[in-house]
C-alpha cells in the first residue's frame, strides 16, 4: 500500500511540474491586458486542448495531494492509519469533484 | 576548569524520572563513558547504563549527549561540553528499562522485518563465491556494510519519532547491502520487505541518519537507493 501510493505520487508529481509551469505561463500571459472572464472564457471554452490540459491537472492534483496529506496525519495527529487513509480520500474526492465542476463551467 | 557538573536523567520504565546533577573531577583525558563509569563506581551505585568494548567497536554505548546522540566511548568531554556542563541521557525512540539504558528489542525486530537475515547460495563445501571490488553492486554493498547496530541512526530519525511502525535508516541501510549482495538469495524477498509498507518510502530524506553515523555510513544514500530501485521494479526492471 505504502509502496504503490509512493510510486503514484512521485509520478503524478512527474505530471504536474511541466502542468504547473503551464499554468503559470498561462497566468502572467492572462492578466496582460486586465482580467475579464469574458477574455478567459473565450480562451477555454470548447477548446479540447485546455480541457485535456486542466482535466489532467486536475486528477493529478486529487491523486497526488491526498497522498502527502495522508503522510502529515499519520506522523503529526493521533489519528491511526486507517482514518488517515479514509479521511484523505475524502479529501481527494473533494478536490475531484470541486476541480471536475471548475472544469466544465470553464471549458462547457 | 576542574569540576565538571553533569547532568544525568535518571527514570523507569514508565517514563517517569528527573536529571540529577554530578560534580565529577574533570581530567586532561576523559570520554562521555568514562564520566558515567566514574558517576556510576564513586558516587551512584544505583545507575544504570550500558557498555561493553569502551574502544568503538561494539556499538552498545550509545546514549543522548547535549541532545545528539553518540558513542559516548568515541566522544571526548573537550568536544561537547558547554562550560563545564554536559547533559547526559537515553537514546531517543526506544522505551527506556532505567536510566540510561534503553531496551532495543523493537530496534532488532525492524532488522528482521526489514528482510535483514542473511539467505546465502552455497554450503561450506563449495568453493567461496568471488567477488571482484570493481564490481559497482559490490561497492554499493561495500559502502553499507560496516553498520553495527549502535541505534544512534535510529535515534535521531524524526520520521521514526513521528511514525512508530517506520523500520529506520539501520534495517533499511542493512536490507540495502544485501540486495547488493551477489551471494544472497533472497534478494527479491529482502527488497520487498524493505519497500513495503512503513518501508524506505516512509524516509523524508532529512539526513539526520547520515549526520549522526558515528562510522560515517550515509544510510540515507542507501534508502535513497531502495528507493529507486522501488520505481524501477514497479516499471519491470529487475534487480
Amino acid at each position: 500500500m505504502d509502496r504503490k501510493l509512493y510510486i503514484l505520487q512521485r509520478l503524478t508529481a512527474l505530471v504536474l511540474l511541466p502542468l504547473i509551469i503551464g499554468h503559470l505561463i498561462v497566468i502572467l500571459y492572462a492578466i496582460k491586458g486586465g482580467l475579464t472572464s469574458a477574455e478567459i472564457l473565450g480562451r477555454t471554452q470548447g477548446s479540447l486542448w485546455w480541457g485535456l490540459f486542466y482535466g489532467l491537472f486536475v486528477v493529478s492534483v486529487a491523486v497526488h495531494a491526498p497522498i502527502g496529506l495522508r503522510n502529515i496525519l499519520k506522523e503529526w495527529t493521533p489519528l491511526n492509519n486507517q482514518t488517515s487513509s479514509v479521511v484523505s480520500f475524502l479529501f481527494g474526492l473533494l478536490l475531484l469533484i470541486l476541480g471536475s465542476k471548475a472544469l466544465v463551467g470553464v471549458i462547457f | 576548569m576542574t569540576t565538571l557538573r553533569v547532568k544525568i536523567w535518571r527514570g523507569n520504565e514508565n517514563e517517569e524520572g528527573e536529571f540529577q546533577t554530578f560534580d565529577v573531577p574533570a581530567r586532561e583525558n576523559q570520554t562521555i563513558l568514562d564520566v558515567v563509569t566514574e558517576v556510576q563506581r564513586v558516587q551512584e551505585p544505583g545507575l544504570s547504563y550500558r557498555f561493553a568494548c569502551r574502544v568503538g567497536v561494539c556499538g552498545s554505548c550509545a546514549m543522548t549527549v547535549n541532545g545528539k546522540p553518540r558513542w559516548t566511548c568515541r566522544t571526548h568531554i573537550n568536544a561537547v561540553a558547554k562550560d563545564g556542563e554536559i547533559t547526559i541521557e537515553p537514546l531517543r525512540n526506544m522505551p527506556v528499562i532505567k536510566d540510561l539504558t534503553c531496551d532495543m528489542t523493537e530496534f532488532f525486530q525492524k532488522w528482521q522485518k526489514a528482510g535483514g537475515k542473511f539467505d546465502g547460495t552455497i554450503t561450506r563445501k563449495d568453493p567461496v563465491a568471488t567477488l571482484p571490488p570493481s564490481d559497482l553492486k559490490r561497492q554499493k554493498a561495500d559502502a553499507g556494510i560496516e553498520c553495527i547496530n549502535c541505534a544512534v541512526c535510529y535515534s535521531a530519525c524524526d520520521t521514526v519519532n513521528w511514525d512508530s511502525d517506520y523500520l529506520g535508516p539501520a534495517a533499511l541501510n542493512r536490507a540495502w547491502t544485501l540486495v547488493n549482495d551477489e551471494r544472497a538469495a533472497n534478494r527479491q524477498e529482502v527488497l520487498d520487505k524493505a519497500i513495503g509498507d512503513s518501508g524506505c518510502s516512509s524516509c523524508h530524506s532529512q539526513g539526520n541518519c547520515t549526520a549522526a553515523c558515528p562510522v560515517g555510513l550515509s544510510p540515507s544514500q542507501s534508502i535513497h537507493g531502495l528507493k529507486r530501485m522501488s520505481l524501477l521494479s514497479f516499471l519491470g526492471k529487475g534487480i
